[in-house]
C-alpha cells in the first residue's frame, strides 16, 4: 500500500484522487473502532500533538481533539484568546515555542490564508490545516465527501450544490475542489454579492435561483452565513436572505425527489435552514459531526506513518 | 531460495480434524466460547475449522468473529510502506466469554500480542487460548505459547514459513523457503 503524497495536509488542491482514496478506506476501519465498546486503539502512544486554534472553534476542535485521543496521542491545546499572542508574540515564535515541548503534528486554524503552508515552510512537524481564513478547509470537505459517499454509495456522477455564504466560506473551496477530483457535478447558489467572480474558473457553475438549484442536485450542502466575516453589507437583511436562499420543508416538499441536506455546523436556525430540515431524515449532520471523527482519525494515522525516530 | 513442502492437503485435513476434536474436548458445544480468526491470514484457518466443527462434528450456534490488529501492532511506523488495515467483524460481545484465537503461523509472538490488546475493546473475556498451524519454535520474542498446534517447526530465522489454502492460493499446503 503506498502512502499519502503530502508530508502535510494544507489543502485538497495538494491531494490527488488516491490519497483520498486512502483516507476514505483508512477511515472506514477507524469508523468501525469508533462504535466499539471500547473506542480506542494505541497506534499513536509515542506521538504528541498540538493543536493550535488561532481563532474560535468547537466543534473542530473537539472533534481533532477526541481523534487524536483515540489513536492515544498526547494532545496539547493552544487557543489565541489565553495566550501571548495577545502580548503581541508572532506567529513563528508561539509555534517554535510549542516545538520545543517536541511536538510531532500541529492541528492549526488560523485566520490568515497560507498560514498553514507558511507554517510548513519554518517548523519541521506535520502540519494540519484546521482552516485558514477564507481558503480552505480540508478536513471538513474530507468528511463531507465521505458522507455523501456513505449515504450515496458514490461522490462519483453526483450533482452537489453549495448553498449560501460562498464568498466567505473556506468549506465551500475545500468542497469544490474534493468533489471535483472525485468527479462529481457541483453548483454554487447564494446572493450575486456572496458568490467570488472568479468561481466558474473552477469548473463549477452559478445558480442563484435556490429552487433551480434544488431541482437539479442530489444533494445541497449548506453553509452557515458568516456574519463574522462581513465588513459591509452583502444583503439587505437577514429576513430577505431566508427568504430567497433559506431551505424549508416547504420548498424541499415542492421538489418532487428527496435530496440529502447537510450542513458543516455552526447551524444558524431560521436563518440558512429550519430546525425541522435540520432535524429531518433527510438531514446527515450529525453523520458528519460522527463521520468528522474518523475521517480526522485516517489522516492523522497516514501523516503519523511518516515520523520515523 | 528453495523451497520445501512441509504439509500437503492431505496432511493439513487430518491435522484440522486433530484441532477440531481438541477443541470439542475442550469446548464441549461451544455455547460459551468464541473463536476469533487473525486477519488476513488466520481467517483462513479459522474459516476452515468452524465449517469442519459445524459440518463433520454438528457443533451448532458457533460463533466466529473476524479481528484485524494493525492499529495495535507495535511496529508502526518501522516500516517503509503504510500498514494497511483489514476489516474487524466481530458482532457479538466477547465479555466473559471463552476466547481462541487462531492464527495461521506463530511466530515472534507480537501479533498475538496485539491481538490480546485488540481483543479488550470488545469486553473482559472468560480466558484466551491460542490455536495455531504452524508453531515456530525457537523463534519467540515474547513469552507466548499455542494452547493448540498443528505442526511444530524448527527453522532457522532466515528461513520462511508459508501457508497456502485453497481459498486465495488454489491448494493447501505449507512450505519452507
Amino acid at each position: 500500500m503506498q502512502g499519502l503524497s503530502v508530508a502535510h495536509l494544507l489543502g485538497i488542491k495538494y491531494l490527488n484522487i488516491n490519497d483520498i482514496d486512502l483516507i476514505f478506506k483508512t477511515a472506514d476501519h477507524f469508523k468501525e473502532v469508533i462504535n466499539r465498546p471500547i473506542k480506542k486503539v494505541p497506534s499513536l502512544r509515542d506521538i504528541t500533538i498540538a493543536n493550535l486554534f488561532f481563532e474560535n472553534s468547537t466543534r473542530t476542535k473537539l472533534s481533532f481533539e477526541l481523534a487524536e485521543k483515540r489513536l492515544s496521542a498526547d494532545v496539547i491545546n493552544f487557543s489565541a484568546g489565553q495566550s501571548s499572542v495577545k502580548k503581541g508574540e508572532t506567529l513563528i515564535d508561539t509555534v517554535n515555542n510549542i516545538l520545543s515541548m517536541k511536538v510531532d503534528i500541529v492541528v492549526m486554524r488560523h485566520g490568515n490564508v497560507g498560514a498553514g503552508v507558511f507554517l510548513s515552510k519554518h517548523v519541521n512537524a506535520k502540519i494540519i490545516n484546521a482552516g485558514d481564513g477564507t481558503h480552505e478547509h480540508p478536513t471538513q470537505a474530507l468528511l463531507d465527501s465521505y458522507s455523501i459517499r456513505e449515504k450515496l454509495g458514490t461522490v462519483k456522477g453526483k450533482k452537489i450544490v453549495i448553498v449560501g455564504d460562498i464568498l466567505h466560506s473556506r468549506v465551500a473551496l475545500s468542497n469544490i475542489f474534493a468533489l471535483k477530483l472525485q468527479g462529481a457535478e457541483v453548483k454554487v447558489c447564494g446572493p450575486t454579492t456572496l458568490i467570488p467572480k472568479y468561481i466558474t474558473s473552477l469548473g463549477v457553475t452559478v445558480e442563484n435561483n435556490l429552487k433551480k438549484a434544488l431541482e437539479w442536485c442530489d444533494v445541497a450542502n449548506v453553509l452557515r452565513v458568516q456574519h463574522e466575516r462581513m465588513d459591509i453589507k452583502y444583503f439587505p437583511s437577514t429576513r430577505e436572505y431566508t427568504q430567497l436562499f433559506g431551505i424549508n420543508q416547504d420548498i424541499l416538499d415542492s421538489l418532487g425527489k428527496k435530496i440529502v441536506i447537510m450542513h458543516p455546523g455552526p447551524i444558524n436556525r431560521g436563518v440558512e435552514i429550519t430546525s425541522n430540515v435540520a432535524d429531518s431524515d433527510q438531514s446527515i449532520i450529525l453523520n458528519q459531526v460522527e463521520n468528522g471523527v474518523a475521517v480526522r482519525m485516517a489522516i492523522i494515522y497516514l501523516l503519523a506513518q511518516q515520523i520515523k525516530r | 531460495m528453495s523451497k520445501k513442502k512441509l504439509l500437503n492437503s492431505k496432511d493439513i485435513e487430518i491435522i484440522l480434524h486433530r484441532l477440531a476434536c481438541q477443541l470439542i474436548e475442550n469446548h464441549n458445544d461451544f455455547s460459551n466460547t468464541v473463536l476469533i480468526g487473525l486477519q488476513p491470514r488466520g481467517t483462513f484457518l479459522a474459516n476452515r475449522l468452524m465449517d469442519l466443527l459445524k459440518t463433520a462434528y454438528h457443533i451448532k450456534d458457533l460463533k466466529l468473529g473476524l479481528l484485524d490488529i494493525t492499529f495495535y501492532r507495535d511496529d508502526f511506523r518501522r516500516k517503509e510502506t503504510p500498514l494497511a488495515a483489514e476489516t474487524t467483524k466481530i458482532d457479538f460481545l466477547i465479555e466473559d466469554k471463552k476466547v481462541v484465537i487462531i492464527d495461521d503461523v506463530l511466530y515472534s509472538g507480537r501479533s498475538v500480542r496485539a491481538a490480546l490488546t485488540a481483543i479488550q475493546s470488545y469486553g473482559r473475556p472468560e480466558n484466551i487460548e491460542l490455536l495455531v498451524l504452524i508453531d515456530r519454535r525457537f523463534s519467540r520474542h515474547l513469552p507466548i505459547q499455542p494452547n493448540y498446534r498443528g505442526r511444530q517447526v524448527d527453522a532457522i530465522n532466515k528461513e520462511r514459513v508459508l501457508v497456502t489454502w485453497k481459498e486465495t492460493d488454489k491448494k493447501d499446503a505449507v512450505y519452507i523457503e
